[in-house]
């Protein structure tokens, strides 16, 4: 673990760069689109109400799933990359 | 046959189901009673752990719920989702290559201290304990209304079949019968709600009817279901919140609160390798979202039925009169959750919003005040009735409600008597003890646990609907932020870990009790439970996510304030991070 560059600490931090990357979307999805910016989406329309409404009952929920799925497959691929999977 | 008969097979069969898979799974070692053996499929976990985690309020209540609140309770349908990114992230696939029994095991060796081993084992125990009391009450009204017997015996039912295979089968036999639980519980939620949303929208599939058009009216459903609830002074389904800081707060306590909670984290144990436990993460939330996908529609198509059972006509037309109401209002009325009280005496149901502000438009009707009180937890039990659907379908929802309940008191049930086995006793104060002996303490401690969940099922405190906050602020506020810090720090030791977690727990008490009361009694607050008195507007119920920002900043402090951990403790944490290496879950490995 002396060397910065060992491949165990370029691996942790390619997860880490990954984590925030899905935090972000997962963060925007339902603090963002589904309640602090739904007036900026007041304008679309979407099934009798606007995008945020969608957003805040399934949308968030849907895009949940999507992550964690491209979380798990992106990390099997790390693993296999750095030969640290099991 | 009469309903009764009909529930009685339905009930009855899926008992029988429960008990048979009990009988099959027994578990014969430590490993088996605390993880399963640890070679659990991930899509198997995942369907356990979507039974697990759905409880009596995710079946039963949120709908109301949501009915009740439309856009603003959009807060219970992404907190309790939202936690399911942060444990496949944050917690599950480290803790799972840790390969230890219980979360407290984790927070005692990460910080090398039995302080924060206890510190951790005292959290679980209260955060579970008030949340097993819903399940028991929750499984007690279920009995009571389909049963037709009083829901002390239906408690004491629940205490048994539970008893059968969780101390018997452990988390082996927990985790069979939770997969049987789950389809049991997914049929029953999914039926009514496509019959319904058929019926109000033609669409057979209840996500898409909520967007889709409103047959009768031509116009889409939410626009229509708007314009109902405005004709009769409520606020519009879809209305925006004002309070923002609040929505934002309480979805965060909500998800935090989620995958800090010790029995949906230990399912993760049971999986054979870290990759799994990823996978399995993603699993539970699709099964959990085949039911709170359909909530949504469930609430909005449910509480639109009520309104035009009403009022066929409309609001300014007469309404419903009450000697012709549907046969479900009659059988609801029986268990009082549905209240008439006929206050301008015209033999009508005259139900609507009775604010200052919509008096005027009411005196003009001739109504002089809200007439018809509806429970929301009755909204998806009554589901089949209200959509006239057949006795089977009522059967079903029974048998899908009780296992809701079942499930979730089993999984926290284990969570329990691991703790108190395993970290208090093996651990703590009888470290030479026998396999044998620990699996003997833990079967007893599961019945102990299983005996207060029926004493307190049975005598429920007062407060059991506020406990609900504490369990998720508890989780949110101590568990989460410990164990997370403990991953992603090689720096934090042992007294910033204890600091922030007791900081975490105080604070988050401190503010609850400051507007809920004094361990929950009436009249012990100090201050009114309303928004103006809220610090900053936020409720007592968003409290946990502040709570965990105050456990994590205390336990920065207090950790770069003290002595880094020592070596082999750094050498843990990167063990953690990398899958490589890592065996079944087992007690041995040091």
């Amino acid at each position: 673990m002396s060397d910065e560059k060992s491949p165990a600490a370029q691996y942790w931090s390619a997860n880490l760069r990954l984590i925030l990357g899905c935090l972000i979307v997962w963060a925007f999805v339902s603090y963002g689109c589904a309640i602090l910016f739904r007036p900026l989406l007041a304008g679309i329309q979407f099934g009798g109400t606007d995008l945020g409404f969608w957003f805040a009952q399934q949308g968030s929920i849907l895009t949940f799933i999507g992550l964690i799925f491209f979380y798990a497959w992106k990390m099997n691929k790390l693993d296999k990359k750095f030969d640290l999977g099991e | 046959m009469s309903q009764f008969a009909i529930n009685l097979i339905f009930v009855g069969g899926s008992f029988a189901l429960y008990i048979g898979i009990a009988i099959w799974a027994r578990a014969s070692s430590t490993k088996e009673f605390y993880v399963a053996g640890g070679g659990i499929n991930p899509v198997t976990n995942g369907m356990a752990t979507a039974a697990d985690w759905m409880s009596a309020a995710s079946f039963i209540s949120m709908a109301g719920l949501i009915a009740a609140g439309g856009y603003a309770n959009s807060t219970f349908l992404m907190g309790w989702t939202g936690g399911y990114v942060l444990l496949a992230m944050l917690l599950a696939p480290y803790l799972r290559k840790f390969g230890k029994f219980t979360v407290p095991d984790f927070i005692g060796d990460r910080f090398y201290s039995s302080k924060a081993r206890l510190v951790a084992v005292v959290c679980l125990i209260v955060a579970s304990v008030t949340y097993v009391i819903g399940q028991m009450t929750g499984a007690g009204v279920a009995f009571s209304r389909f049963l037709e017997v009083s829901s002390t015996a239906g408690i004491w039912i629940a205490a048994v079949i539970v008893f059968f295979y969780a101390v018997f089968g452990g988390m082996k036999g927990i985790t069979y019968t939770q997969v049987a639980q789950y389809v049991v519980l997914i049929i029953a939620y999914t039926i009514p709600a496509i019959f319904i949303s058929l019926q109000l929208t033609g669409n057979p599939i209840p996500m898409f009817g909520l967007f889709s058009e409103h047959t009768d009216s031509g116009m889409p459903l939410l626009a229509k279901l708007d314009e109902v609830v405005r004709e009769l002074g409520f606020r519009d389904y879809t209305a925006d919140v004002s309070n923002k800081l609040n929505m934002v707060l309480f979805t965060l306590s909500l998800m935090i609160g989620t995958a800090g909670l010790p029995h949906v984290i230990i399912r993760f144990f049971t999986v054979p390798k870290v990759a799994d436990a990823r996978w399995s993460a993603g699993w539970a939330l699709v099964f959990i979202a085949l039911l709170y996908l359909t909530a949504p529609a469930v609430a909005s198509m449910a509480r639109l039925n009520l309104l035009t059972t009403v009022f066929p006509d409309g609001a300014e037309a007469p309404a419903l009169a009450y000697d012709e109401r549907p046969q479900w209002i009659r059988s609801w009325e029986e268990t009082g959750l549905v209240n008439f009280d006929d206050k301008n005496n015209d033999g009508r149901i005259q139900f609507y919003n009775a604010v200052p502000s919509f008096e005027d438009t009411a005196e003009s009707r001739g109504w002089a005040g809200n007439e018809l009180t509806v429970n929301n937890d009755i909204l998806v039990l009554a589901n089949p009735e209200i959509a006239n659907l057949p006795g089977w379908v009522i059967g079903l929802i029974a048998a899908g409600g009780i296992a809701a309940a079942l499930s979730t008191a089993a999984g926290l049930l284990l969570a329990i008597s691991s703790a108190i086995s395993h970290d208090l006793i093996k651990k703590t104060l009888k470290p030479d003890i026998s396999e044998k002996g620990e699996m003997l303490a833990a079967r007893i401690s599961m019945g102990g646990a299983i005996l207060l969940a029926t004493y307190l099922g049975l005598n429920p405190p007062g407060f059991a609907a506020q406990t609900v906050a504490l369990a998720f602020g508890i989780a949110a506020a101590s568990i989460f932020p410990a164990i997370m810090m403990g991953i992603f720090s090689t720096r934090m030791n042992d007294k910033g870990a204890i600091a922030g977690m007791l900081a975490g727990l105080l604070s988050t008490l401190l503010y609850i009790f400051t507007y809920l009361g004094w361990f929950f009694i009436p009249d012990t607050n100090m201050l009114a439970n309303t928004a103006d008195n809220w610090l900053f507007g936020i409720s007592p119920l968003s409290f946990g996510a502040v709570g965990a920002m105050i456990n994590f900043g205390v336990a920065f402090l207090v950790s770069n304030a003290t002595d880094a951990p020592p070596k082999e403790i750094q050498e843990l944490v990167e063990s953690v991070r990398y899958p490589k290496g890592a065996g079944a879950a087992s007690h041995l490995s040091h």
